[in-house]
């Protein structure tokens, strides 16, 4: 274990930030989000949840893939360059590590996506213990464990100093270029920190939601039932929840014209949006009360079965604060657990 | 408000409407959601409190098409939108029977949090049988006080008044809590230099995530079918691909719905980024104003709306007063 104290973070931030780009929570117009490193930015690393999760950096909302260009009759096709500098991370909450760790399944798997790929291999991630979980916290669900979170570094927040720990290669490699401002220390003061903790993420409202009835098996029984024709109807069908959310996943490809050219580009999708995978034959999910049923169903029984078990839900809570509409995934889960009576 | 949840029952008990479109108690205490309630044991989870914010004019769109009257519950504010959504044939007047509920103001979560107001378990002087004047709050974090005008939201703050424009009857008391003057911050927005102008909105419309929770939540962005919906228009409804469309989308939604717009402040409640999109509205009514004289929209739902009328007196493209 070391430590650095917290007055000497910028310092640490700007011996980094020498010859890798540091993302991190950024304060900008009253909203945290993440954010690169550089002069005149306001760090925050107190604001438990950034706005958008730190997904974006490995898989941006918006992205060029590759541009066309008209010369004469010919096209040229030049290929957006892969990331090829290492970067880090910074201040990462358990839950969007899980996160990361939930889109790890979706795009390093075959076939895999160089561009994510390529962010993945170069970032270094250090994680943030949670000193304050919130109301609408409920990563402990989904087994994510906010004192002690994963990454290639875990650092704790505690009074004015800030502990460090490596956990892999890369984690040991930043902490060995970091090594003249940081020192030794013993892990009392984390210890105590985490008990601390685990005595607040026992008395937040959601911390026994039950996922029981929720698995991979489950597609028949939860799909058909009459529960969603209720629970759709507050939706506003905008995409708040599917944006500020750290797993969701779906992307669209466009074309942009740029008057002499096309720039194919990627960016976000939300299933709660009409056009989401319209096709020639048509739209496969033509009412809100679908494409409601959809998300979470994807995250709670199809992502599931297709992942070992593991949900596409981590618990961030970011639905449950931004909804327009007060409805989210956890009065989702306790309405269904309240009809099956469990 | 259990007076209220009877006189629904009775309404419900005669016949007089098929089901109450009104506010569902959360499962925390600040997130009711808008609900329709088919019968009178469903209405047992019905809440009215100074956190119902959400503006139910526009559920009514589709309420118009169920079978059979819907009572809704429309504050003085959403009874502007209301009137509008009739003036634009959106909601049939017929299907609604409209309980006039009074406000006392409704509140921010948000603005609780960034009291730093964190872990909460419940939250009292909320209620509307209440004087609304402080909140306790219970967190895990420890009691906790705060004056409810300090965690109103912002349209609260410019209240329109206490006047419900339509309504079959009228329930409970409301509150006088204007103690602002809603084209200040639109005055403080014009006398900026340009380039601070500029580097206001970007700095604002460059928060924007294309969430369309904005547009989705607005009464007067009432089209069937949104442009930016369209798969064959070249722009991208999802992201904010280009600076262009970055510094657009807003402002062309806010030309949309100018004269039209009644101030009701979703944009604002609802923007996942706290981006003050009100004030883009504002500044249209504000010039609309000075241009073609005072104008409400919603105040009614027969009158003309300026940009929709025609008189000789209209001022030219190039005339100002």
């Amino acid at each position: 274990m070391k430590k650095i104290a917290l007055k000497d973070l910028s310092a640490l931030l700007s011996l980094i930030a020498e010859t890798e780009q540091i993302y991190l929570p950024c304060e900008k117009g009253g909203q945290v989000n993440y954010a690169r490193y550089e002069d005149g930015v306001k760090v925050d690393l107190s604001t438990l949840k950034t706005v958008k999760s730190a997904k974006e950096v490995f898989f941006p909302q918006s992205e060029t893939l590759y541009t066309m260009y008209k010369e004469g009759k010919k096209i040229r096709i030049t290929q957006q360059e892969l990331q090829s500098e290492d970067f880090i991370l910074f201040g990462v909450r358990g839950c969007d590590v899980k996160g990361i760790e939930v889109l790890d399944k979706v795009f390093l798997s075959a076939p895999v996506d160089s561009f994510y790929s390529a962010r993945r291999d170069h970032g270094t991630i250090v994680s943030l213990a949670c000193g304050e979980p919130e109301e609408s916290c409920f990563c402990t669900v989904f087994e994510v464990d906010p004192t002690s979170p994963a990454g290639d570094v875990t650092a704790w927040i505690v009074g004015e100093t800030l502990y460090w720990k490596a956990n892999t290669e890369k984690g040991e490699a930043l902490t060995e270029k970091c090594a003249s401002l940081l020192s030794d220390s013993d892990c009392a003061e984390v210890e105590a920190e985490k008990s601390k903790i685990s005595s607040i993420l026992s008395q937040l409202p959601y911390t026994n939601l039950s996922l029981e009835s929720w698995h991979g098996e489950a597609t028949k029984e939860k799909f058909s039932s009459d529960l969603w024709k209720e629970l759709y109807k507050p939706c506003l069908g905008c995409g708040t929840c599917t944006f500020v959310c750290p797993t969701c996943q779906c992307y669209d490809l466009k074309d942009y014209d740029t008057g002499n050219g096309i720039q194919k580009y990627r960016c976000w999708d939300s299933c709660m949006y009409s056009d989401f995978t319209m096709m020639a034959h048509g739209n496969n999910r033509t009412s809100q009360m679908q494409r409601y049923r959809q998300r979470f169903m994807h995250k709670l029984v199809y992502f599931p079965a297709n992942n070992n078990g593991m949900y596409s839900c981590v618990g961030c809570g970011r639905c449950v604060d931004k909804c327009p509409a007060s409805t989210n995934i956890v009065k989702v889960i306790k309405a269904f657990s309240e009809k099956e009576g469990k | 408000m259990q007076e209220l949840i009877r006189r629904m029952k009775e309404l419900m008990a005669d016949g007089t409407v098929q089901r109450v479109l009104g506010w569902k108690k959360g499962d925390l205490s600040y997130n009711p959601e808008p609900y329709y309630f088919n019968t009178a044991e469903e209405l047992d989870e019905f809440v009215y409190d100074g956190f119902c914010g959400a503006n139910l004019s526009k559920y009514m769109v589709k309420g118009s098409n169920l079978e059979g009257k819907t009572l809704v519950l429309l504050k003085p504010c959403d009874t502007y939108s209301f009137n509008q959504l009739i003036k634009e044939h959106r909601v049939d007047r017929d299907k609604a029977y409209i309980i006039g509920v009074g406000c006392k103001g409704k509140l921010s979560p948000e603005k609780l949090k960034e009291k730093g107001i964190k872990g909460i378990k419940s939250i009292s002087g909320a209620e509307i049988d209440g004087d609304c004047t402080e909140l306790k709050i219970d967190t895990v974090y420890g009691e906790k006080t705060v004056a409810y005008k300090d965690v109103m939201l912002e349209r609260c703050h410019v209240c329109k008044g206490k006047e419900h424009r339509i309504y079959d009857e009228l329930m409970l008391e409301s509150a006088d809590t204007c103690d602002g003057d809603r084209f200040t911050d639109v005055e403080i927005i014009e006398n900026l230099p340009a380039d601070e102008k500029f580097a206001y909105f970007r700095q604002e419309l460059s928060k924007c995530i294309r969430c369309n929770a904005c547009r989705n939540v607005c009464p007067a962005c009432n089209c069937r079918k949104c442009v930016f919906d369209s798969t064959k228009f070249d722009s991208e409804q999802k992201a904010n691909v280009d600076s262009f469309e970055e510094s657009m989308f807003h402002i062309i939604r806010a030309f949309h719905v100018a004269g039209r717009c009644t101030d009701c402040g979703e944009c604002s409640r609802v923007c996942p980024q706290g981006i003050p999109l009100h004030l883009f509205n504002r500044k249209f009514i504000k010039d609309i104003n000075e241009y073609y004289g005072e104008f409400t929209a919603g105040e009614d739902a027969e009158t003309k709306g300026p940009l929709t009328d025609y008189t000789l007196e209209d001022l030219e493209p190039d005339e100002r007063r």
